[in-house]
Formats: C-alpha cells, structure tokens, sequence
C-alpha cells in the first residue's frame, strides 16, 4: 500500500491530491493553493501602488480601484495568509507532536476544499460582471447599496471559505489535545504548534460572528430582508460589531502561529533552548484572550461614546505588554547564543524591527483621541502592513525557506534566499514607512486618485518605488522554487543540522505514516535533548506494530463541489433567473447526498502491517 | 554602552524633531500642523506617544544590534551554548516597565476622549453655542446652520476662537467628517446623529490662509477621494456679517446682465429642482437632494475640487461623471449647448451674498 513505493502517471498524481487526506499533501495544496492567491492578491496591490503614484493618475477607474482594493484586502488575508500558515500547521504541527496525522483527516480534505472553492467563487466576480467593491470589510451601508453581484460574491465566497478554514481550526484543537505522543505534555509542546493551538481556539470563537454577519447580509442581498436598511428597523452599526469581533481576533489569528514560526527559528538558529519558554507560553494564552477584548478600537469614530473608546483604549494598549515580552525573549535566546545567519533567520532578523515598529503604532492607534486623528487614513494602512506583512508574511517567507525540506525533501538555495530577503524588506520598508507620514498629513486611506498641491505626491512615488523592490523579490522567490525542484537534490533528516523538535527526527519529507514507532519524549525540543545525549534518533514509545491509516477519499471534493454549484444559484436567484433555483437545489442535493454517501458507508480504513514497516526499512538500509 | 544608547537616543530625538518641523505638511490639511483645540489635544497625545514608543524602540536596538555583533557563529564552531531557561528579574522588569509606560499614555488618553466627546453645552436650553448639522451625500456636503435658520453647502463657514458644534449624520451612506488640521474625525453614520465639537484658531488660521480642507473619511463609493470639502473659518464677526448677508437674502437674486438671466431662466427649468438659490432652510434634511447654491460666487471649488472658474464650471456641468463617477448629479437634466453652458455660469458664478 505505500503509495511511495508506486510509481503513478501524471493523472494519477492529481487524482491523488483530489482525494488525499494525508495531513502532509493537504499541507502541499495549502502551500499552492495560498501561493497562488498571494501572486494574485501581490498583483493587486501593484496595481494600487501603480495608480497611486501620481496625482490624478487614470491608471484605472474609480470603480475598479474599490474593486481592487476590496480584493487585495480580502484575498491576502482570507485566501492568501491564512491558508499559507494552513499549510505549516498541517505540515509541522503534527510532527512535532508526534502524531501521524491531524485527529480528522477526513476534515482536514473538507477544509482544505471549502476554502480553495471559496476562494475561487470569490475570485469569479472578476470575470462575471465586476469584483467586490465594498472593501473587505464590506461596511454595511455601501456593502448593501453596491449595485451589481461583487457583494454577493464577497458574502457567500466567504461564507465558503471560512467554514474551511472553522473545520480546521476545530481539527487542529483536537489534534494537539488528543494526538501527542508519550511525553508531549502541553508544557513540552514546541511555541510553534501552542500558537497553532491558541489560533485553532481562536478561530473557532471568532468565525462564527462573521458567518452569522455574512448569514445576515446574504439574506439582504439576496433574499429581500432589510437587518442592514435603517429606513426598515434594520442597523448597520451591528454589521460593522459582527465584522470586527470577528475581525480583530483574526489579526491574532495570524500574528500569534506567526510569532511561532519566529520562535523556532530563533531558538534553532542560536543553538538555544527558547528564553523564558513558560512566559512565552503565557503571553501566547493571553494574547489570544486579550484578543477578544478589544474589537472596538476599529470603531473609534463610528460615535459608541467616551466610555466605550476609554475602555477599548485601554484594553489595546494591554495587548503591548505580552506582545512586549516576546519580543525581549527573542532577543534574550539570542543573547549567549550561536546565531548562525541563515535565509530563515535574515526573515526572523528582519522581523524584529519591522514588527516593533508596528507594534508600537498599534499603541498609538490605540490611543483613541489620538486615533480620531490617524483612523481611516494612510497611518492606518502603514501600521496594519507593518503588522501583517513585517510580521506574518517575513514569519510566511521565513517559514517556507525553514520548513522547504520538511516539505519537499530539497533545499531552497540559500543565495537567491538572501536577495529575496533583502529585495522584500528594503521594498516593504520603502512603501509602508512613509505612508505614516501620508496619513497625518491627511490623506484617507481607499482614495483612488488624490489632487496635486496637497504635498502627497513624492511619498506616494517613493511608496511605489518600494512595492515594485517588493515584487522584485516574490519573482526571486518563485524563481529559487523552479530551480531547486529542477535540481531535486536530496536532504536528510535534518538538513540544518540544528534542528531541536520532532519534524527533524524523521526522514524529510517524512513517509506517510510520519513515525513508525510513537516516540517516547523526554523533555522540551525533545529531538535536541536525545542528539544531546549522542543518539541519532527517538527513543521509541512503542513496539512496532501494525499503523492504522485512513483511506483516501473524493467525497470532500464532491461536498464543496455542491456548496460551489449551490453558491451560483443563490447569486444569481436575486436576478430572478429561472435556472437558478433549480441550480441552488441541485448543488445543495450533491452536498447533502455526498454527506449522506459518508454517513452510511463504513470506511473502516485500512493497516499497514507490521512486516510491511519492517521490509520498508530493510528497503531502506539496502 | 550606555554612553553609545544616550547618543543615539538624542540623535534619535532630534531626527524626531527635525521630522515634525520639517516634513509636517500642509498647514491648511496636515494634522501635524494643530490650528484649534482638539487638534492640539491630539497632536499632544502624538508626540508623548511617539516619545515613548520611540524610546521602547530605542531599547529594541541596542540589545538587537549587541546580538547581532557578538553572538554570531563562527565559521567551524560547533560549541554548544548555555541552555538558559529564563531570567525572573528580567521577565518581571520588561513586564512592568511597560505597564508603567503605558499607564503614562493611558491617563492622558482617557482624559481626552470624555473632553473631546463632551458636548453638554449643545443640549442646553437657551445655550448661544454655535451648532452646525453636518449631512453627507454621495459625494457632497449639506451644512445647516439650525440656530440661524441658514443653509449653505461644501463650503463650511465657522468664527474663530470658539467652540463649534457638529451633529453629524449621512442621509445615504456612511461617511466620515474630517478637517485634519483642526480635529479628528466623526463618522457620519445613516442610524443616528453623532456630536462633537471643534475650534478653529485665529492665528493660526490665518497662516493657512483662512482656507481649511476637509474629507471624507471613509470609503463611501467610486468617488470616495473626491469628497472634499473646504472651511471658512473667520473672527466672529465676519461670521455674524456672513450669517446677516445670507440671511438677507430671501428670494432668489435677480441676474444682473443680460447673459445671466438667460443662465437664470435655464437653472429655473432645468436645475431649480434640485439646487436650492435661498439659504432658508424650510425643507427638512431628507428634501435637500444636492447642494444649496445661494453664495456659490463666494466658494472656493467647484464641486469640491475643480479650480473655482467659469471654464471648469462649464466642464463640470457638461459631464460630472468624469470629474465625480458615479456622483447623483450626472443624466439629471437636459444636455447644454456651449451658449447655454456659458449663461449659466454667468449666472451661477453671479450668486453671492458679500460685495
């Protein structure tokens, strides 16, 4: 049954991923999957940046740049940061708890589809009369008076897309709670997989608010209710809550597995346990408590009242503290240690004073009378970039040079890992550092176009200067991908020789069963203490004895595939089509008989025998 | 060491300085140049925030750039350093410096939020403060004056050295109301009627040439960075001739010339349904569909943003969508010939209220 041992045609290779439920493919159709929605959600944000750089430039229209600013926002975030960080978790996480795959495998292929369907349906719009243009937080009022099906396809692409990414939040919460092997207690647990933990937690408190918004807005839109139309009782206050008690949380959701890519790469790159693990973990924990509590600094001048604003304010600035700790314990596992300088740890470099300086302004625009000043304008855009991109997508590029032979069993090239480095961070710092100034000197942020004579007009060239380094080094990026794929040169298990968690301990990438013997851990960075201690491998937990595996399966596919056909029917039943009721119905049928085709058939799985493991590694040593 | 950090935190500070003299803006838009009350507030809280985030970055730094020189690895080391768990002092003073650094910021803010969101004065009974209803429109400003029974549009007039007060609400949309030099902005939501106040100071007025900016603040549709507005602001009794000289005027003016009454009579077939030429306001908010235009002789754009001559006025009226897409003018009235057009800006350009 070893599915490495087949030699397949190209076919079969796709037929494989369609119906994969290995934790590790899936991870691989997150990594493309996302990658892909960067490219284009990268190409967006050029065009911004290229319609931005003179006054009264007409690069494009005042209509396509709210679509294309929508569609930025939203494709990097929903479609672009968060699978990409979908793809380490499911990668990683389970290696180094020691599991052999997520505790829901069948989930975990449901997930990944819901999401990449959404992803798709949201990103037809463009070829079907015209994007989103409500920007991707789709405030109510304009969001419902927006003429045309962008809106639509934002409502229920999401509502798509997010119910993958509440399944595998749920999964991955399970995993870590129930999967760790002997030893893994949760105070043994890397920082990478407790942040995916606290994330996993996250997402399943905050996605729901916005299903229930984006529930809500659907039922406007398309089916003639009025929860968002003030002349009809409705509210549009209550849209812009809902949104964001979702929406901050989110931030998190993406910072915090961020900070734990960081943390794995500082303690394995200066050859030292992390510094202050427990407080490390603490400020985790409470990061994403504190998380909640702050969604209505978004809201400084939506007018909730002096209370409410002092409160938020205050409640914000708490948040600097833990985040504060991190960064001094980043600084302290390297003080006294062995820091070697590779592309992994440029990114983790990089990402110190980046991410300060968006933490910092995130103080600021927490001082509510202040940000009555800096809200909804250029600061704002500076700060969140700095944030998310000096943050999460350094932790994203980090990560993948990091993990690269975990995934794929060869090396990104170091070198061109370097340029790329240097091309993205000097690029980011160029485009978002002025547009701090931008905003207090008052230009708003989602302006199309500005009017000469306002003094805007050189920083704007000088920011898009910035994006053009930035996309210099994505291409780099994508040509280091291509050239070591063409290469395909082999790596061990732990390529960079300092590994210190489980992922390291096996063959990369590991084989489909990831460990043939539960190991048995003894400690914090359990593979270090055993390489400390001059063993080559894990002490086994178990006997070896015969895997219990899942079986492949199309039903994920065929389950979204119905909500993908479904979504086009409820789209387009507001134009009074005739066949879209009919569509609506049958993709909802293909759902629920897919669902139904899964409840009543036993899928036992399958085992792979004992005497099958012990020829592998015969096979193996010959 | 410490000597190094003393430097760069002065040379830090005076880059600081150098960047909020130097590169601040305009002082007509920017809001680092504070020309009323609430602007200062929140200028204030900028520089003590920045102070003190400039110095945790400051701290940041050092430690970094002392990490990065002397704990590289060197070519063939393969010594294994200190397994360091953690440090107690440590962990508790890089916890409770910030809390007190940020109990510094926390006090000032809270204080100016419940001063900023103060408005007792305007729900007084027999208060003389001035009152202004702010109503936004895809893409235009409405500003009644309820106290003097005047309404005028996108040019916002305001007396100097005091407090004015703002009941902001949108009649389509959200949008937001902001005049950066003088104040933070308010959203103007479609639920309700949020308050504020502002001051606009006379000195300082004066060095921005009397001529404020403002925006609209949150996206709002195609021409969401269009809609701009400007402010008057004057002592106050400029303002009360201002308010006296609109006042007066309780018909529509006659045209003077020959070429502006044809302009007149075209704007009362074609225009008068909408655009308003008294500053009386007896229509409720929700009838006043697009801007008054009594003293529109006396603004400083043409809708908005378009230089304020006869020729961009003549373009203006000829096609808005493309200075404003998707603005509610545009397909509302009859198509103008060039002699047409030419009358009616006579006419339009002849509307003001002050010799």
């Amino acid at each position: 049954m070893s599915t490495y041992a087949q030699k397949k045609g190209f076919g079969g290779t796709i037929w494989d991923y369609l119906t994969t439920v290995d934790h590790k493919k899936i991870a691989i159709l997150y990594l493309m999957a996302g990658g892909l929605f960067f490219l284009v959600g990268g190409m967006e944000a050029v065009f911004i940046r290229i319609q931005l750089a003179v006054p009264n430039n007409d690069f494009v229209s005042a209509g396509t740049f709210n679509e294309i600013i929508t569609m930025h926002g939203t494709t990097m975030i929903f479609l672009a940061a968060m699978p990409l960080l979908f793809a380490f978790m499911n990668a990683v996480m389970p290696l180094q708890i020691g599991a052999r795959d997520v505790a829901f495998p069948f989930l975990n292929a449901l997930g990944f589809w819901l999401f990449f369907f959404g992803g798709v349906f949201l990103n037809l719009s463009w070829f079907l009369g015209g994007a989103p243009d409500a920007g991707w937080t789709s405030y109510a009022s304009l969001a419902v008076h927006s003429k045309g099906h962008g809106v639509d396809f934002y409502v229920l692409g999401l509502q798509i897309s997010g119910l993958g990414t509440l399944i595998g939040g749920i999964n991955f919460l399970a995993t870590v709670i129930t999967m760790r092997a002997p030893g893994m207690t949760y105070m043994r647990m890397p920082l990478f997989t407790w942040t995916t933990f606290v994330a996993s937690a996250m997402i399943l408190f905050a996605f729901p608010p916005l299903t229930v918004g984006l529930t809500l807005m659907m039922f406007d839109r398309l089916f003639g209710a009025n929860f968002f139309e003030v002349a009809m009782g409705g509210n549009t206050i209550i849209w812009e809550h809902l949104f964001w008690v979702f929406g901050h949380p989110e931030v998190y959701i993406l910072i915090l597995p961020a900070f734990g890519i960081f943390s794995e790469i500082f303690s394995t790159f200066s050859r030292k346990r992390l510094f202050g693990y427990s407080s490390m973990v603490f400020a985790t924990v409470l990061i994403g408590f504190l998380g909640f509590m702050v969604w209505a600094h978004h809201m400084f001048t939506t007018g909730l009242g002096p209370v409410a604003n002092a409160i938020f304010a205050v409640a914000t600035m708490a948040i600097g503290i833990p985040t504060g700790i991190k960064i001094f314990n980043w600084l302290f596992t390297m003080w006294g240690g062995s820091v070697k300088f590779t592309t992994p740890m440029y990114y983790a470099f990089g990402f110190i004073p980046s991410f300060v300086c968006g933490g910092v302004t995130g103080v600021m625009v927490a001082t509510a009378a202040a940000d009555y000043q800096y809200h909804d304008t250029y600061f704002v855009v500076a700060h969140f970039h700095y944030v998310i991109v000096g943050g999460v997508v350094l932790a994203l590029l980090a990560g993948t040079h990091y993990w690269w032979p975990k995934m794929f069993g060869t090396m990104l090239n170091e070198t061109l890992g370097k340029i790329t480095f240097w091309l993205f961070f000097i690029g980011f710092h160029l485009t978002f550092f002025i547009q701090h100034f931008l905003g207090v000197w008052g230009m708003p942020r989602r302006v199309f176009t500005y009017l000469p004579g306002q003094g805007f007009d050189t920083s704007n060239m000088v920011s898009s200067i910035g994006a053009g380094f930035m996309s210099a080094g994505v291409i780099v990026l994508l040509l280091n991908v291509v050239i070591t794929q063409v290469k395909n040169v082999k790596v061990g298990n732990d390529p960079w020789e300092d590994g210190r968690t489980l992922e390291w301990a096996i063959s990369s990438p590991p084989p489909y069963y990831n460990f043939k013997q539960l190991p048995l851990v003894r400690g914090l960075d359990a593979y270090w203490i055993e390489k400390m201690e001059g063993k080559k491998a894990m002490t086994p937990a178990e006997p070896v004895g015969d895997i219990h595996m899942p079986n492949s399966s199309f039903i994920p596919f065929m389950i979204t595939l119905g909500l993908f056909i479904a979504a086009f029917g409820a789209l387009y039943h507001a134009d009074d089509k005739s066949w879209a009721l009919p569509v609506l119905i049958i993709g909802l049928l293909v759902t629920f008989g897919s669902m139904l085709v899964r409840s009543v058939k036993d899928d036992h799985g399958y085992h792979i025998h004992k005497e099958e493991l012990m020829d592998e590694e015969k096979g193996a040593e010959a | 060491m410490k000597r190094l950090a003393k430097w760069r935190l002065v040379s830090l500070f005076a880059i600081l300085a150098l960047a909020l003299s130097g590169c601040s803006g305009k002082p007509y838009l920017s809001a680092l140049r504070p020309a009323g009350e609430v602007a200062d507030i929140q200028f204030d809280l900028m520089k003590l925030s920045t102070y003190i985030m400039v110095g945790v970055i400051v701290v940041v730094m050092v430690i970094f750039v002392i990490v990065f020189f002397r704990f590289r690895r060197k070519k063939g080391d393969n010594g294994i350093p200190k397994q360091v768990e953690g440090n107690h002092l440590l962990e508790i003073l890089w916890t409770v410096i910030p809390i007190l650094l940020l109990l510094i910021l926390a006090v000032p803010t809270v204080a100016a939020t419940f001063k900023l969101a103060d408005v007792k004065e305007m729900d007084k009974k027999n208060s003389d403060a001035l009152v202004i209803n702010v109503r936004s429109h895809l893409y235009w400003w409405d500003f009644e004056y309820p106290g003097q029974k005047i309404v005028t549009s996108q040019d916002l007039v305001v007396p100097t050295n005091e407090k004015v007060y703002f009941n902001l609400k949108s009649m389509d949309v959200k949008h937001s109301f902001w005049i950066p030099a003088v104040g933070g902005k308010l959203d103007t939501n479609t639920d309700n009627i949020n308050k504020f106040w502002l001051v606009f100071d006379q000195k300082r007025a004066n060095e921005a040439g009397n001529l404020f900016y403002g925006k609209c603040a949150e996206l709002c549709g195609p021409s969401h960075a269009l809609m701009d507005f400007k402010v008057k602001a004057m002592n106050r009794d400029d303002f009360d001739t201002w308010v006296k000289d609109m006042q007066a005027v309780k018909e529509p003016e006659k045209a003077t010339s020959d070429l502006a009454s044809q302009g007149q009579e075209i704007f009362n077939k074609s225009c008068i349904g909408c655009h308003a030429v008294t500053p009386q306001n007896k229509m409720p908010d929700t009838a006043r569909v697009a801007p008054n235009l009594t003293n529109f002789g006396e603004r400083s754009r043409i809708a908005g943003i378009l230089d304020h001559n006869k020729e961009e006025l003549k373009n203006w009226i000829k096609n808005p969508e493309t200075y404003k897409p998707g603005n509610e003018m545009s397909g509302k009235y009859p198509e103008m010939t060039d002699q047409q057009l030419d009358a009616l800006a006579e006419y339009l350009m002849g509307l003001k209220v002050q010799d």
